[in-house]
């Protein structure tokens, strides 16, 4: 019987086996790699102590896409939730198109990143794109809008809100339906108006779905990639990178694989010290029913 | 109460328009010829399917896709067996070994691979898996596999545990008890999981692009991607795009009600 019980924990190995071979050793390579001079490619490279460390933190293009990066993050959070939040509370009253209205919001989110990306040139492009056919319809001059740092920036977390916002919306919909009827009731027999009941009773009992959507989004927003791919790629200059794109770009266009696994490590430590902060701040914050 | 339904069905057909612009203005231009210079806005006046026959008799478009579908099938049901027997043994058995391998999931799925990305790159280059689809299957598995694993841990605990007793009695072990068992018992909760993570694996980039760098190896959005870098031809390019992006649109549209239900249960969790 004690035998066959511990046959059991074979049951683990495979997912054990997955998570060392592709998470657990690339983690201590990338430390290792780190500390090289290693190329991306080759077979040999040296051991360079602190140099990538040095250089990365010394260089331009890791400021830029710190800031960036926390930019994307923050600003697409904040967009993601309130849009999300009014849409939740509009789709959930009764009115002919809901169903129609709640699917089209979410429709954007099932479609990758990077062809997203693609699609929204067509309506960004310089010439011919379909934004400025309306700069041009109204006689005002046609912009480059991907051609400015500022603009790119805010174009690049302007798509990426539009594409997620569904996400938010969906789990402020599930939270306001999960609200127990009798207690809107009550409050309105005591004569709370609507105002007061979104804000002293709703509100409080969705901190759950608030916390759970602002950690999707966050993280979401820190891991940019595809889009600031398809969009600008980094550019103009290196003024878009976010940490995801820095690294690839680091990687490939630089060869310095050590030092995009160094970025790595940076990102690392970034989404992790963020989310650790945000549980943190949103445990203490939910109300007991 | 009338003029009210009637402002929010207003806004609703605004919403609806707004969401949906990206699409339209993408499906216009796949309509029109290259040296059609009209607003992207405005449908051409004739009928020109001419840059979506150019994708579908590129033998590479088809490749792609059959790459994608064959990555997502197998990556699907690596996440589910494997999310399944972890999720079984976690939900039945305490004692360290479990509590350990609940850490463990909870920390991969802290780690984002993107800031693995290059030496998951050295590792891939020493096991030999670059260009193999086995190797991005495995690794597109590994991404998922966290949160497949604590949703069939929780969904097994909520299984009478009677019913596994009543199996050893029957002479039973834990083992098939698993397969004969708990598997059949398993079916709704794995259309969840495969709707959470299909889409996200028809859509992987990152990994594509890394990993799957032959030509004949790509997968649709990496496709997408080179045709946009390389053809200088837009409409075709918004054509491929379109197509691309076909499956899970109308995957999504006929399981519409599993999409919103899945949402919904997994962020109770």
């Amino acid at each position: 019987m004690k035998s066959k019980e511990y046959r059991l924990y074979l049951f683990l190995l495979p997912a054990f086996i997955m998570f060392t071979l592709f998470v657990f050793i690339p983690l201590f390579e990338g430390v290792r790699i780190s500390f090289t001079n290693w190329n991306g490619y080759s077979q040999t490279y040296r051991y360079v102590g602190l140099y990538n460390y040095k250089s990365l933190f010394q260089s331009k293009l890791l400021k830029v896409a710190i800031v960036n990066t926390l930019m994307y993050g923050i600003i697409c959070t904040v967009i993601q939730n309130v849009l999300g939040l009014c849409y939740a509370v509009y789709v959930n009253k009764k009115f002919a198109l809901r169903n129609s209205v709640r699917l089209f919001i979410y429709l954007p989110a099932i479609v990758a990143g990077v062809i997203m990306g693609y699609m929204m040139y067509n309506i960004f492009q310089y010439s011919g794109g379909a934004l400025n056919d309306i700069m041009v319809l109204f006689g005002a001059e046609k912009i480059d809008w991907l051609g400015d740092e500022t603009r790119a920036k805010w174009i690049i977390i302007i798509v990426n809100s539009i594409q997620f916002v569904g996400v938010s919306m969906m789990i402020y919909l599930a939270g306001l339906q999960g609200i127990p009827s009798h207690l809107i009731e009550a409050s309105m027999i005591d004569g709370a108006n609507a105002f007061q009941r979104f804000i002293k009773i709703k509100l409080p009992l969705l901190i759950p779905a608030i916390s759970s959507s602002f950690l999707i989004n966050m993280i979401g927003g820190l891991k940019l990639f595809s889009i600031i791919f398809a969009l600008t790629n980094g550019g103009p200059g290196i003024s878009t990178h976010s940490m995801g794109t820095a690294i690839n770009y680091l990687h490939f266009a630089n060869e310095n694989a050590g030092q995009a696994a160094t970025a790595g490590l940076v990102l690392f430590c970034l989404i992790f010290f963020i989310s650790l902060v945000m549980n943190k701040y949103f445990q203490g914050k939910e109300v007991e029913m | 109460m009338k003029k009210k339904g009637l402002f929010y069905n207003l806004l609703g057909i605004f919403i609806i328009l707004f969401h949906f612009l990206p699409i339209y203005i993408t499906l216009m231009t796949s309509l029109k010829q290259k040296s059609d210079l009209s607003s992207r806005w405005l449908p051409p006046n004739y009928l020109n399917l001419d840059n979506f026959r150019f994708v579908l008799e590129d033998k590479l478009f088809f490749l792609a896709v059959r790459n994608t579908f064959l990555i997502t099938i197998c990556s699907s049901i690596i996440v589910i067996l494997v999310g399944a027997m972890t999720g079984y043994v976690l939900a039945r058995k305490k004692g360290w070994i479990s509590s350990f391998m609940l850490m463990l999931t909870m920390g991969v799925m802290m780690v984002p691979t993107i800031s693995l990305i290059v030496p998951l790159y050295k590792v891939m280059l020493t096991l030999q898996g670059i260009n193999t689809f086995w190797g991005i299957i495995l690794l597109i598995s590994t991404q998922y596999l966290p949160i497949s694993i604590i949703i069939y841990s929780n969904f097994i605990k909520s299984i009478p545990i009677d019913l596994d007793e009543a199996a050893e009695i029957d002479g039973c072990g834990k083992v098939s008890t698993f397969f004969r068992i708990i598997l059949p018992q398993l079916g709704s909760v794995t259309t969840s999981v495969i709707i959470l993570n299909g889409v996200k694996m028809f859509n992987e980039f990152v990994f594509a692009l890394y990993f799957l760098q032959t030509p004949d190896k790509k997968m649709v959005t990496t496709y997408i991607s080179s045709f946009f870098s390389e053809v200088s031809n837009l409409n075709v390019a918004s054509a491929a795009a379109l197509l691309a992006i076909l499956p899970v649109v109308l995957v999504y549209l006929s399981l519409q009600k599993y999409f919103i239900h899945t949402s919904i249960e997994s962020m109770g969790k």
